[in-house]
């Protein structure tokens, strides 16, 4: 060889810079913000709030994991919110009814109905992700107020409730859900065939349809299961309040999105995973958590966690060029 | 196995008109097994018009291609890469966020098996990565690397490999060079010496014609559309391919089996 390179051997180690350099920047801005809040509030650094911070953090793992997949594909689903509210809708007026079959199956298909629709006109009319889920994101929220007319539905059955707002042994419902939840995309992101292909996509998507993988099919469950996942979420969510109108949908796209990118997964995809989501989960609900403590006006609220995000993704930039230069 | 006399594969009076121009023109085209075969001419020529009917991904309106001299349907991009014929594209088909053993079995990974059977098997796939990347001379720092932390020439490299790790019976490059530096270029080189050393058959396509002197046993010259002819790169100097190429020629072919006939340069300028 004439580019020289005393190595003989290759060994399998990779160099783990990018993921250390990664999870650092992460662990130091939780351990900063639990330092800080500790200080400025007496009733942060306890146990009964640390469980708060926990089940709010597992509500919206959920609500951004599958938005988590669709980014990792260079995609964006902005209809999760609205979506993740008709399904609930639906399902609720089963449920009310003591249904809980009927109601569980109704909201997880709607979600997986609107994420299919997303999904098809994307992978194979190639309408750009951000036109086609903003056109389901007032479809969905106007087929709510159609449906809903106006009305709350509440009253579940306390069976459906524990999802939401009971506990299974010493463990919160909700927290157990997004562990499990967790560690199933773990395993499907990392170690199958279908996390590789959405890997491969949000890489490059014209290297993943030449080496033969069904691109177009894949990108389309992308959103299918985004959508289905929204609407599982939709169903916990109402678990645990009780009762639901057509607005239950209304401001959650802001905190899902802050909580991907929070969680250090690229949105011009391929870049990042579940474990960044759940981190940045638990990031956002410590801000969400410190904010309430120290009586920050809720607007103030909405604003800080705009500029949080647009923060982390500039962070994200400079860090991974960072590396860039280096390596 | 094949026999060398025999073209690995053959194009006969291939032609492909984009609207009213004709890209190439009735060409005829053979590359036997072991070989190196270059692909020079002008932009334009009609030389990436011509690896793209051979790979697949484009549609000749007429013309027969035969594999080890029997005729194959090469309609689509898969039906080449069921007859062995594997295309490394100038703008490689590789998947920066993935690792080089993801890159390499991009598409086709390999399962665990039993139980385990939805699941990647990780392991043999980097041990694979690095057995054949250890035969082909290639170094990399590790299997485990992002291609996007690579360099042009180790990311051309990945490429190839994953080409001749497939078993390819022809593995066709489309300018391996286009965009590298001088080092980088000759350890994309390096390996098609490797690979030429190894009985790998390749087609080329480059526009260096020391290169193509240093590497290949035959060039073809492409202009406008038709082929200028085939030369055996022993038997010829540099200026008669740039004549082909500035000038043209009758479309002859210097084949292998004539290995002492004088050169016939008659369509030159």
């Amino acid at each position: 060889m004439t580019v020289a390179n005393s190595q003989e051997t290759m060994p399998a180690k990779a160099p783990l810079s990018e993921n250390v350099t990664w999870l650092l920047s992460r662990m130091t801005a939780l351990a900063t913000l639990i330092v800080a809040l500790s200080f400025a509030s007496p009733y942060f650094f306890q146990t009964g709030n640390f469980v708060n911070i926990l089940k709010q953090a597992s509500f919206q793992f959920l609500m951004s994991s599958g938005l988590t997949i669709v980014v990792l594909t260079a995609g964006i689903d902005l209809s999760i919110g609205a979506v993740l509210g008709l399904a609930a809708c639906v399902g609720a007026s089963f449920l009310a009814n003591g249904q809980i079959f009927y109601g569980v199956g109704s909201a997880l298909l709607v979600g997986f109905t609107c994420g299919l629709v997303n999904g098809s006109l994307i992978a194979y009319l190639r309408i750009p992700s951000f036109i086609a889920t903003y056109g389901m994101l007032w479809i969905a929220v106007g087929l709510s107020f159609v449906f809903m007319d106006g009305q709350v539905i509440y009253g579940f059955p306390e069976s459906f409730r524990v999802m939401g707002s009971g506990f299974i042994g010493p463990i919160p419902t909700p927290i157990l859900i997004a562990a499990i939840l967790l560690i199933i995309m773990v395993i499907t992101l990392n170690h199958t065939k279908l996390g590789r292909t959405l890997y491969a996509i949000g890489g490059n998507r014209n290297a993943a349809r030449l080496s033969g993988m069904p691109v177009k099919f894949w990108e389309m469950m992308a959103y299918g299961i985004s959508g289905l996942l929204a609407g599982f979420a939709g169903l916990v969510i109402i678990a645990r309040t009780g009762a639901v109108d057509a607005g239950v949908g209304n401001d959650l796209l802001l905190p899902t999105i802050a909580a991907v990118v929070l969680g250090g997964t690229s949105l011009m995809g391929g870049r990042g995973g579940i474990v960044g989501t759940a981190i940045g989960a638990l990031i956002l609900a410590i801000i969400l958590n410190g904010m309430n403590l120290l009586g920050v006006d809720t607007y103030w609220q909405i604003g800080v966690l705009g500029s949080v995000t647009v923060l982390a993704v500039l962070a994200d930039d400079k860090i991974s060029k960072h590396i860039d230069m280096r390596g | 196995m094949t026999n060398p006399s025999v073209p690995l594969i053959e194009l006969r009076g291939a032609t492909k008109k984009y609207g009213g121009v004709k890209a190439i023109d009735n060409v005829n085209f053979t590359v036997y097994p072991g070989e190196v075969h270059a692909l020079c001419g002008d932009n334009a020529a009609g030389k990436s018009t011509l690896i793209k009917c051979l790979a697949g991904a484009v549609k000749r309106d007429t013309g027969d291609i035969l594999i080890n001299g029997k005729s194959v349907q090469i309609q689509s991009p898969r039906d080449a890469k069921r007859h062995g014929i594997e295309t490394v594209y100038q703008d490689l088909a590789l998947a920066d966020n993935l690792n080089v053993a993801a890159n390499l079995f991009l598409g086709r990974e390999v399962m665990r098996s039993g139980f385990a059977r939805i699941f990647i098997n990780h392991g043999f796939m980097e041990d694979e990565a690095a057995t054949v990347l250890k035969r082909l001379k290639i170094r990399l720092p590790s299997v485990r690397q992002k291609v996007h932390n690579m360099s042009g020439g180790q990311r051309q490299c990945v490429a190839i490999a994953r080409a001749v790790y497939f078993n390819a019976q022809l593995i066709i490059l489309d300018e391996p060079t286009a965009a590298l530096g001088v080092k980088e270029t000759e350890m994309v080189f390096d390996l098609v010496r490797e690979m030429r050393d190894q009985g790998h058959t390749v087609i080329m396509i480059s526009h260096n014609l020391n290169h193509v002197f240093d590497l290949c046993d035959r060039v073809t010259v492409m202009k406008t559309g038709v082929r200028a002819g085939t030369l055996k790169v022993r038997e010829a100097t540099q200026d008669d391919v740039v004549k082909l190429i500035m000038a043209g020629g009758r479309d002859f072919d210097q084949s292998r089996d004539a290995l002492h006939s004088a050169p016939d340069l008659a369509g030159c300028a």
